[in-house]
């Protein structure tokens, strides 16, 4: 394969990403959201997220307050880009994880296959067999609740999801002729699998990583909400969720808010993944 | 037969997983006579420390703990509970019948909300309808449980003054109709969670299988549509539906720990989560393992559908 065509075929796939409307539209929602918690992470949030102003507790959207206060009066608003930027951390560092040690694993496992891809398998087997939120859940429990514990615990939770991802298109790649032809010219292992493996079932991994990503979310704001994250007086979505329990009657706004931060990054989320499957897909292409 | 070949498989599967859930709360610090003795441990003798370590069994080595942990567990003997001392096995058989329950009642709404809207947005593909229907698939799977959770409890609790759940849990058989009463929440938080992906996968079915000759050939022997719709097309799509369906059923089962925390239902979820608060080794050991071989068995049933409903699979 040459240069340009490379170029040429990689171009391609992105236009084609930014005809879909909906994809589109989920960019736009994510970068909404990752702008957001890189102003929030900057430390350039309007209102300081842990500051109380017992005067101006449960006051509704304002211009000062955009979201609203809570019952400490800290502001919503910078709480919940404060909790974004949090959920985002753990959703990466978790993600990459998962992915990094699942690909790695499965193309391993799928291209040698005997007892090492045996072992893999049934690995991802047992840890299949748990409902996710209940095994982080234990995981957490065990390590502890900063976010890098949390980040560890998901990451264990999706790196079968990975594994298999990986696996499946490396056992069907190494019985083509293009890697059989290699392998007689006697290429190095290594340079096989990097070279001319991982090209190949490098678009299913790309649509799982934005897909886990939401998933990531949606796991790390269901442990804060059941008290096993982000410890109070931080701020993560989750928990404000928690908190707004008892105020959402005559509060709406400290319910409203943080659920809808997170409703906008997984919407966002999958919609990006979805149209990555389409675009990296020419088989949907012509079909869709 | 071909449940006992896959027999091996499954045994070694529930094997790793005594031995996952053994090894991943050996490592919780604090260990159960700190945490059901609380600041009290300081004043205890370094040999009185020791006697209880014996009598809880934790002063043997590891292999040993695990041993006689699995060999009690099989004869039917989960332990007991450290704070209150009731069985776990007791506790458990009345936990897994709520859990059962509402998983049962949450994939029931699941499927039939999501077949509904599955068959409803595959109709005119590219419509109006069929955004509407793809946009409420969206929706589910994004806002998470515990929110629709919240929200309906804070609805119906102030404006309507409805709240089942704030009355203490009946069976089915102290009370059926405020049972049902009690469910009907939950299951429909899970249901419209399990919809969102029984959904797409309806639709996607269905459009693959309308474009066959055999539905051309129904259509022009004059078959009405409606007849054509439910029993050529829904039917020859149904493989795909009960696969989502069994995957559905393992998160729901992981859905149900945040939902019955919400909605007081003393379920498995809750069991486990409350026996994690206070590290009671044995609880929560012997619940997450009941678990898991119901998450197996179901994957086992599953399968056996999946065989029923496409007699080509061997």
């Amino acid at each position: 394969m040459s240069k340009e065509t490379k170029a040429a075929s990689s171009k391609d796939w992105v236009h084609y990403y930014f005809k879909s409307t909906s994809g589109v539209i989920g960019l736009i929602l994510v970068l909404i959201m990752v702008t957001l918690s890189i102003i929030s992470a900057l430390n350039l949030a309007p209102i300081d997220p842990l500051e109380q102003n017992p005067v101006d507790a449960l006051k509704g959207p304002s211009g000062t307050y955009w979201f609203g206060t809570d019952q400490f009066g800290r502001d919503i608003f910078s709480r919940s880009i404060d909790g974004m930027s949090r959920s985002l951390s753990v959703a990466l560092l978790s993600v990459g994880i998962a992915a990094l040690v699942g690909v790695f694993l499965g193309v391993i496992g799928g291209f040698f296959g005997g007892w090492l891809d045996g072992l893999v398998v049934r690995a991802s087997d047992v840890i299949f067999a748990f409902p996710a939120i209940l095994l982080a859940l234990a995981i957490v429990n065990s390590l502890g609740n900063s976010w890098i514990d949390t980040s560890i615990a998901i990451a264990i939770v999706y790196t079968p999801i990975f594994i298999r991802v990986a696996r499946g298109p490396v056992l069907t790649v190494k019985e083509m002729d293009y890697v059989k032809s290699v392998r007689v010219l006697g290429f190095s292992t290594p340079r096989i699998l990097i070279r001319h493996v991982m090209p190949n079932v490098l678009a299913p991994i790309v649509v799982q990583i934005a897909l886990s990503l939401s998933w990531a979310i949606l796991t790390e704001s269901g442990l804060s909400f059941l008290g096993l994250g982000t410890q109070p007086p931080d701020a993560s979505l989750g928990l404000m969720v928690s908190e707004a329990q008892p105020l959402a009657a005559f509060a709406w706004w400290s319910l409203f808010f943080p659920s809808l931060f997170i409703t906008v990054v997984v919407v966002g989320l999958n919609l990006v993944g979805d149209g990555l499957r389409d675009a990296l897909d020419p088989a949907r292409r012509s079909s869709g | 037969m071909a449940f006992l070949k896959r027999l091996p498989s499954v045994l070694t599967t529930l094997f790793g997983i005594s031995v996952f859930v053994f090894v991943v709360l050996r490592v919780i610090p604090g260990d159960t006579i700190t945490s059901s003795l609380g600041i009290e441990t300081g004043v205890l003798t370094p040999e009185q420390i020791e006697s209880l370590r014996k009598y809880y069994g934790i002063d043997q080595p590891l292999i040993g703990q695990y041993l006689s942990w699995m060999s009690s567990f099989l004869s039917g003997d989960l332990g007991f509970s450290y704070s209150t001392g009731a069985p776990v096995w007791d506790l458990t058989k009345s936990a897994l019948l709520v859990t059962m329950q509402l998983a049962l009642f949450g994939t029931l709404l699941g499927v039939l909300i999501g077949i509904s809207i599955g068959m409803f947005s595959a109709r005119k593909p590219g419509s109006a309808r069929d955004f509407l229907g793809q946009f409420f698939g969206l929706l589910a799977l994004a806002i998470p449980g515990f929110v629709l959770s919240t929200t309906i409890v804070t609805v119906m609790a102030n404006k309507f003054q409805y709240f089942p759940n704030g009355y203490e849990y009946m069976t089915p058989f102290e009370d059926l109709s405020m049972n049902l009463q009690q469910m009907l929440f939950p299951s429909l938080v899970l249901g419209i969670a399990v919809a969102a992906p029984i959904m797409r996968t309806t639709r996607s079915a269905l459009l693959e299988t309308v474009d066959k000759d055999f539905i051309r050939t129904a259509y022009g022997k004059g078959v009405k549509p409606r007849v054509v719709r439910l029993k050529h097309v829904l039917r020859n799509s149904l493989i795909p539906i009960v696969t989502m369906t069994g995957i559905q059923f393992g998160y729901l089962l992981g859905g149900a720990v945040i939902v019955e925390k919400i909605f007081a239902l003393p379920g498995m979820g809750r069991q486990i989560l409350d026996a994690i608060n206070k590290r009671e080794y044995a609880t929560v050991q012997s619940s997450i393992m009941v678990f898991a071989i119901l998450f197996v068995t179901i994957n086992l049933i599953t399968d056996w559908v999946y065989r029923k409903v496409d007699p080509r699979i061997k």
